[in-house]
């Protein structure tokens, strides 16, 4: 089986840089932040394949780089260095199919964006960094539904309906703003948002975070159908391992920036072998 | 191309005096009042306009003898663009004879000593504020817009270097979602003046305010349609031919007014943009044409043809 | 079907400042298609974890387990890649313990037919055979739509068996599936691992309950002592 996506050596500073950055921070440094010129390594040489239809793990303390990740991959913001290539079916050189071989880096913004539209979906840990709090659920759905080219407002309506049935938002609140709906229902707005074009990949940034116990179990419960009826690959963000645990095949374990394990979620829950991770599955309820 | 033949440089031609401030200060102004530098700067500014679309220039606006948001843009378009040969028209949302529109044609003709007219076939040059003239334009024409806010994306976002970096990747989709919106709540897109259009398949343009009838008109023009916002330093061209269309979805067409059958009471015309006025106390309502040259020529026509068939009886 | 050469499995605990604990030491042995073997030995001695080096929820520090898949031939499942061992999850090689481990929040049912619904099966059909299983199973229909994570061990048991054996997997891996079982289930059971052993499974398993060694078992690795 061929990776739906590959990325590598992918890295992200944030400040000035010095040639001393890489060498002084890092997991063995205890530290994303150069002590030289105070740059902050938010992620450093992650590599890793994403499978057709799986859905892959990345956990970590706040502030190990996960969201920058994800960020990255999303497009929302330039990495200082690394590849990313993304292999769909269908006829590739197409303006939103790219040549597997190609770095999404390298190219424009404008192609970058239509790549993204055409086969990204993105759940922000903040609905307010996914949502347009003030305009309709409905034209929330809209806007990436516009983005993909689609111009018809009954067709869009339909399909808005279609997936906020499908993640259990009343129909009837297809008109109103999301900003006075409860944050679980602000998040199922962002998934329907999410799966709108049907993407390829799906990208979900501590959905669950914030939520009471039982919204999260619901979310996690949705994520889980849909992503299981539509086989979207999908990259889950987390620091709960209960999540992990919940939702993925495999794991990937980040700290300062770097990815310190990988491997099965089972294996990283039972067996870890680094340092960190095992502390962080000590440290499990 | 009509820009060559309307940028004469005539460095020497004779200048004319200019009235300004104090009555007893008379001053000596270069031909059309800009220096030739400004005038430069403009034409310059102008043909990368051109080159592009629909896309917004910046360019170094100069302080006019009239007052921002008179037209100070389009009145700077017109004096870089003018030469001896040119036949001026001004309007004011369809009126020649608008205090606006008649301050403007006396400066510049002060200015440059061209002729003035109000017929729309004669006039070279046209510089308008919310209207394009009934009469269709040719390809020897240049029509000059006063636009207040040049950019269409402003209504969506506040940012300029947001909107910005929106026009250099074609993300119009904030503005459709504002159309989107519109509909489900009104159930029509409600956006009157300044109705956002799709140049050439590439750029998001605010055609200045002008009505929807006049939007429909913008597409596939023969005369070079020129726009120029003088307070915010903008300049942006809709070249003749070029593509120009409204945003509009699949299942809400774009629509122009809607004059439900009235025609104009003055001239009898029933294909022109017309104003709704009260004519008198009572507050009795009629329609007159909005483009008050095209009307008058219309009227004399019709008295003509009324007289010709008065004496062939 | 299956040879594991020499595997070690030693545990480092970082947080207890890198204290070793041994696992097993030097496990060699081989299991032919369609047979049954046994692993025995006292408490501790670390029959579950070569189970799960198997299966890759351990590494396997040192050794080779090779393994002749049907999907990607003859492979080393000690280093197979990640996403191919999940493949073989999906495809050929089961484990069950004596834990739960199912998703939860979903009926006891549709947890039974899922891998059947994966394979294409129509979910009705999927269905029918998992309630049919269950029944055997004596779990009553009462109990088809609960949760499992609210049932006592031995169903919870019940159900996690019937989830790996309702589409025989190749290489079957028991771990213990039974413990609390009463002995009509146990009977059960054991009919239903003979029926699938018959139909081509292999079995590599650990019970408590000699009985079912006996039975079931067509041989019994004991473990090495292990010297501390
Ligand atoms: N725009 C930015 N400018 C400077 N530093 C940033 C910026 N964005 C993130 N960082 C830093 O990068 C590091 C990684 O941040 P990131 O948001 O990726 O962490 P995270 O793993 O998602 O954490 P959390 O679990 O709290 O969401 C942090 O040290 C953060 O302070
Ligand atoms: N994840 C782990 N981390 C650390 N040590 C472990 C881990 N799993 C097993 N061990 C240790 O390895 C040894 C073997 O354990 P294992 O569970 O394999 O024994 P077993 O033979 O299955 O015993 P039982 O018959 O009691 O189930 C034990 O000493 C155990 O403490
Ligand atoms: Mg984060
Ligand atoms: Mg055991
Ligand atoms: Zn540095
Ligand atoms: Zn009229």
């Amino acid at each position: 089986m061929k990776p739906i996506l590959q990325v590598s050596g992918l890295t992200k500073r944030y400040g000035p840089g010095c040639p001393e950055c890489l060498r002084r921070t890092g997991a063995l440094h205890e530290t994303n932040q150069c002590p030289h010129c105070r740059s902050i390594i938010a992620c450093r040489e992650i590599t890793f394949d994403l499978f057709p239809g799986e859905v892959l793990g990345i956990v970590g303390e706040s502030g190990s780089g996960k969201s920058t990740v994800v960020r990255l991959l999303h497009f929302d913001d330039e990495p200082t260095q690394g590849e990313f290539r993304i292999k769909l079916n269908g006829s590739a050189g197409a303006a939103c199919n790219p040549d597997p071989g190609r770095n999404l880096f390298a190219l424009g913004a404008f192609e970058r964006r239509q790549i993204r539209n055409a086969h990204m979906g993105i759940v922000y840990q903040n609905a307010r960094m996914g949502l347009r709090l003030k305009v309709s659920a409905g034209g929330n759905i809209a806007e990436r539904l516009l983005m993909a080219g689609w111009r018809h407002v009954g067709q869009m309506r339909q399909r808005a309906a279609e997936l906020l049935i499908a993640t259990e938002v009343p129909v009837l609140r297809i008109d109103e703003p999301p900003q006075h709906f409860s944050g679980g229902m602000q998040q199922r707005v962002q998934i329907a948002k999410a799966l709108s074009t049907r993407p390829a990949v799906l990208l979900l940034d501590e959905v669950t975070t914030g939520l009471d116990v039982s919204v999260q179990a619901r979310v996690l419960d949705l994520i889980r159908s849909l992503q299981q009826e539509t086989g979207v690959a999908t990259i889950v963000v987390s620091h709960d391992l209960g999540v992990i645990r919940l939702l993925t095949s495999r794991t990937i374990v980040m700290r300062h920036g770097c990815i310190v394990e990988q491997g099965l979620s089972d294996q990283i829950l039972e067996d870890p072998q680094h340092p960190y991770t095992q502390l962080l599955v000590n440290s499990m309820l | 191309m009509p820009l060559t033949t309307a940028m004469p440089t005539q460095p020497n031609l004779p200048s004319t005096h200019w009235r300004a401030g104090m009555p007893s200060a008379r001053k000596r102004y270069s031909y059309a009042f800009l220096d030739e530098g400004a005038k430069r700067e403009i034409r310059r500014k102008l043909l990368k306009a051109v080159a592009i679309p629909g896309c917004q220039v910046s360019f170094g606006s100069r302080e006019m003898p009239i007052a921002r948001g008179w037209g100070t843009g389009g009145l700077q378009l017109t004096l870089s663009l003018i030469g001896p040969d040119d036949v001026l028209k001004v309007i004011d949302q369809g009126s020649d004879d608008s205090v606006n529109a008649v301050n403007i044609k006396k400066f510049v003709r002060n200015v440059t000593g061209v002729p003035l007219t109000t017929d729309t076939r004669v006039a070279t040059l046209i510089q308008t504020r919310h209207r394009i003239p009934e009469e269709p334009l040719h390809a020897n024409q240049l029509l000059v817009f006063q636009v207040p806010i040049p950019e269409p994306l402003r209504l969506v976002e506040p940012s300029e270097r947001k909107t910005r970096r929106m026009h250099a990747e074609a993300d119009y989709s904030r503005m459709w979602l504002y159309l989107y919106e519109d509909i489900v709540r009104f159930n029509e897109i409600t956006v009157g003046a300044r109705y956002p259009v799709m140049v050439n398949g590439r750029h998001l343009m605010d055609p200045s305010p002008i009505p929807r009838w006049d939007v429909a008109r913008l597409n596939q023009s023969e005369a070079l349609l020129l726009f120029c916002a003088g307070r915010e330093k903008r300049i942006y061209a809709i070249p003749a031919h070029t593509d120009v269309e409204p945003l509009s979805f699949e299942d809400f067409a774009f629509r122009v007014e809607n004059f439900h059958g009235h025609c104009c009471s003055r001239c009898g015309c029933a294909g022109s943009f017309l104003d709704e006025v009260i004519v008198d106390e009572s507050g009795r309502r009629t329609f007159i044409c909005s483009d008050t040259a095209y009307c008058e020529k219309m009227r004399r026509r019709g008295a003509a043809a009324d007289a010709a068939q008065e004496e062939n009886r | 079907m299956l040879r594991v050469e020499n595997i070690q499995k030693h545990f480092i605990s970082h947080v207890l400042n890198g204290k070793e604990v041994v696992g097993f030491r030097s496990v060699s042995f081989k299991v032919l298609p369609g047979m049954a073997l046994g692993l025995s030995g006292p408490s501790g001695c670390g029959k579950s974890s070569i189970l799960k080096c198997i299966y890759r929820t351990y590494l396997t520090g040192m050794g080779k387990i090779i393994y002749n898949s049907q999907t990607f031939g003859t492979v080393d499942l000690a280093v197979l890649p990640e996403n191919e061992i999940l493949a073989l999850r999906r495809k050929e090689i089961g484990y069950v313990s004596q834990f739960l481990s199912v998703v939860p929040r979903q009926p006891a049912a549709e947890v039974v037919a899922a891998p059947l619904v994966e394979e294409g099966v129509s979910r009705a059909v999927a269905l029918q055979r998992a309630r049919g299983l269950l029944d055997r199973l004596n779990i009553g229909a009462r109990l088809h739509a609960a949760y499992p994570a609210t049932f006592s061990g031995g169903e919870k048991q019940r159900v996690n068996l019937s989830r790996a054996i309702i589409r025989p997997p190749r290489l079957l891996l028991l771990d213990e599936p039974t413990a609390s079982l009463d002995a009509a289930s146990m009977q059960v059971v054991l009919d239903l691992l003979l029926e699938i052993k018959a139909r081509g499974t292999t079995i590599i398993a650990i019970f408590h309950d000699q009985a079912i060694m006996d039975r079931l078992m067509d041989d019994i690795y004991t473990m090495p002592v292990k010297e501390s």
